[in-house]
């Protein structure tokens, strides 16, 4: 009988070679996939920040661009290396932005606690609704993601203004007769931030409902606890995982926010998003404004740390 | 083991439950639930008595779910009333009714404790601390969980949980507690173990115990009383073994254990017994109901009940029958035998292998002639 199968004969070289090639590909498939955010981050915040970074230790100057060189090659083949503190100096010595720094940071853990207020009743109502109203509702709270940002403060400006149509209502139910100052006051800010921001809180907090398992009300009252003790002593300590999450999402783009101060707050609202964009597009003032971020970013750091390590703690925990 | 322990529940039965002077602790008059045009629960009535175990045994949909979360008072009647210790039930919010319950996915508290789990129903009712703590440490002995006090839920295996839950509900020292599908999420090993824990707790306790359940074995081996549900409505409630040796109808026949049943008609009572027409044949089954001659009946034999043999049977037995093995299935303490009687009818016979077979050889092949024959009272019955 001839043998026309050879099933043990090794491929041909160049095929077991291919294959080689795939096995090694698959083996890095892993790494490869966990590269890609380290890259993204890399790329996209990690070169930033240290550009950032090293413009606020730079000096003012008139050119372009206009602040110092950190590492300037001089005759002879020295190399000078020039890090000036004096932005942050400067930042720390005027009081304006110790305050505008505290303002922000107050402006925006009020608003945030106005979502939480609002926010958790309507996560909580979305997810106790029936399952046809459910994805509607949920839907209702992306809506507004689908028209610009900007348009949308500027209609708060329509509605606040004190020829806008809240003071017009009030002034045609009699209810009062000038007009009600409202937008270019912190109030109008507060609105805004709230308006905006609040589908951050609502999101999380109702993907956090949404895992719980309704039957834990029901064994809460089995065992004698009334409504509201259950929600005090059940529904609320499952949820913080949300809420601090939901109250992150609307905290720190807050603080930093520009355009809701601009539009609603008009100058009467200091916060350091519009410092940011004053010492950078007013003054040119580059290394003071490259300072102001950096500061920024670490106020910011710390409430995500704080996050973080709770987060670390009920992984283990729950 | 299995049959002492029955044997020990019938007389607690006796004792403990149909004394007609007692009040019952649980009464259900009435009581419908609808969803909708759903009746889930259709017009039942029910009295359960002190220290009682009690089944709700049904397939799924058949209401008992939903009859038990109106005890607890989760779900309010559509109508009819439910009264515990002649208190009716009707306004009172599941926090303040005397029951608690023990959850199908048992709903601990996944952000506490153990002991603050059990702890939770007690501080509701104002306990002092160190009674609480008291109570706590005696339900978790007799849970068997000291131990695990400071351990949380997930820490747990299925069964340790399943006894959390158990201890709960159990610390409120709650008039009637209410389980659903105890057993349910735990594997066959440790439901059987578990089977006898309960009854043992509840005999400890004397706590009057209404489990849901879908299992029949369940049923059978814990409770003093089953109530057989179907479609919204109880079919028969009787003791375990009322049930399985004297179902009424053809669904509780057929639901609990296995049965043969055959079509039938009265043709005549002779003493104790009446004679029935089937298709395979005239067979007698004992009977004190009155049945008029000619009436339509279903005629039922289980398959352990029937004798099976190679020989000829007496002159003397009441049923018999022969046929050809069909089919063995040998199950190692039983073998199943498929006996085919005519080319429409198969009986299903259950022999137990008492003797070891010589040679790894069983004397009874497929195609073998055999003799089937079965005593008159072990019949049964079924109302068409």
């Amino acid at each position: 009988m001839t043998q026309t199968n050879l099933p043990n004969e090794p491929a041909p070289n160049f095929i077991q070679s291919f294959r080689r090639l795939l096995n090694r590909f698959q083996s890095s498939w892993k790494t490869i996939v966990v590269l890609v955010p380290f890259v993204w981050l890399l790329i996209f915040f990690l070169a930033p920040f240290f550009i950032v970074a090293k413009i606020s230790v730079a000096e003012l100057v008139i050119s372009s661009p206009p602040f110092s060189k950190m590492i300037e090659w001089i005759d002879g083949g020295i190399v000078t290396i020039r890090l000036v503190f004096d932005n942050f100096i400067y930042i720390f010595e005027d009081p304006l932005y110790a305050r505008t720094y505290l303002n922000s940071i107050k402006i925006a853990s009020i608003s945030t606690l106005f979502c939480l207020l609002i926010g958790y009743p309507v996560a909580y109502g979305i997810v106790r609704s029936s399952r046809t109203s459910k994805p509607l509702l949920l839907f209702a709270i992306i809506l507004p993601f689908w028209t610009s940002f900007i348009l949308r403060v500027y209609a708060w400006m329509g509605l606040l203004a004190d020829q806008g149509t809240i003071n017009n209502l009030l002034i045609s139910l009699g209810i009062t007769d000038t007009p009600i100052r409202m937008l270019y006051t912190e109030f109008a800010v507060y609105i805004g931030i709230v308006y905006t921001y609040l589908p951050f809180m609502i999101l999380p907090l109702y993907a956090n409902m949404e895992k719980l398992d309704a039957t834990l009300n029901e064994a809460a009252a089995d065992l004698g606890s009334g409504p509201i003790n259950t929600f005090i002593k059940v529904t609320l300590p499952l949820t913080i995982p949300g809420i601090i999450a939901g109250s992150l999402l609307v905290f720190i783009p807050a603080t930093g926010e520009y355009v809701i101060p601009d539009l609603l707050g008009g100058g009467n609202v200091q916060m350091i998003g519009r410092q940011l964009y004053n010492e950078f597009a007013r003054n040119i003032d580059w290394p003071v404004a490259s300072a102001v971020a950096i500061v920024l970013l670490l106020l910011l750091v710390l409430p995500m740390a704080v996050y973080q390590h709770y987060q670390g703690k009920a992984a283990e925990g729950l | 083991m299995t049959d002492d322990n029955s044997i020990l529940k019938e007389d607690d039965t006796q004792n403990k439950v149909f004394s007609a002077d007692k009040k019952p602790l649980l009464e259900i008059r009435g009581v419908t639930k609808t969803f909708g045009s759903f009746v889930a629960v259709n017009n039942v009535d029910l009295e359960i008595y002190k220290g009682e175990l009690f089944c709700l045994l049904g397939g799924s949909g058949c209401g008992k779910t939903t009859l038990l979360r109106m005890l607890a008072g989760f779900e309010s009647p559509s109508s009819g009333q439910i009264l515990i210790d002649g208190k009716d039930m009707s306004d009172v919010p599941p926090y303040e009714r005397p029951t608690n319950m023990m959850f199908q996915n048992y709903a601990l508290f996944p952000h506490m404790t153990v002991e603050k789990n059990i702890a939770f129903g007690l501080q509701q009712d104002g306990l002092a601390k160190g009674e609480i703590r008291d109570r706590i440490d005696d339900i978790l002995r007799l849970v068997e969980l000291q131990d695990f006090k400071k351990r949380r839920p997930q820490q747990l295996s299925g069964g340790q949980r399943q006894r959390v839950a158990l201890a709960r509900a159990l610390v409120k020292e709650p008039k009637l507690l209410l389980l659903d599908e105890p057993l349910g999420a735990l594997d066959k090993k440790l439901r059987e173990q578990t089977q006898f824990e309960l009854v043992n707790i509840q005999e400890k306790v004397g706590v009057t115990f209404v489990v849901v359940t879908h299992d029949q074995e369940e049923a059978m081996t814990l409770s003093s009383r089953i109530a057989v549900m179907h479609e919204g409505k109880f079919v028969q409630i009787g003791s375990p073994t009322e049930i399985y040796e004297f179902p009424e109808n053809r669904l509780v026949a057929d639901f609990i254990g296995s049965a043969n049943i055959f079509d039938g008609t009265v043709i005549a009572r002779s003493g104790k017994n009446l004679q029935v027409a089937t298709e395979i044949g005239n067979f007698y089954v004992e009977s004190a109901v009155e049945v008029s001659e000619g009436s339509e009946v279903y005629y039922g034999i289980r398959p352990e009940k029937i004798h099976l043999s190679m020989q000829t049977a007496d002159e003397s037995e009441e049923n018999k029958v022969v046929g050809i093995i069909d089919d063995i299935g040998y199950l190692g303490n039983n073998s199943r035998y498929k006996v085919r009687i005519s080319n429409d009818y198969k009986i299903d016979v259950t022999v137990p292998n008492q003797v070891r077979p010589k040679n790894l050889k069983h004397h009874i092949s497929l195609q073998d002639k055999v003799y089937l024959n079965w005593d008159a009272s072990s019949a049964m019955l079924l109302k068409k």
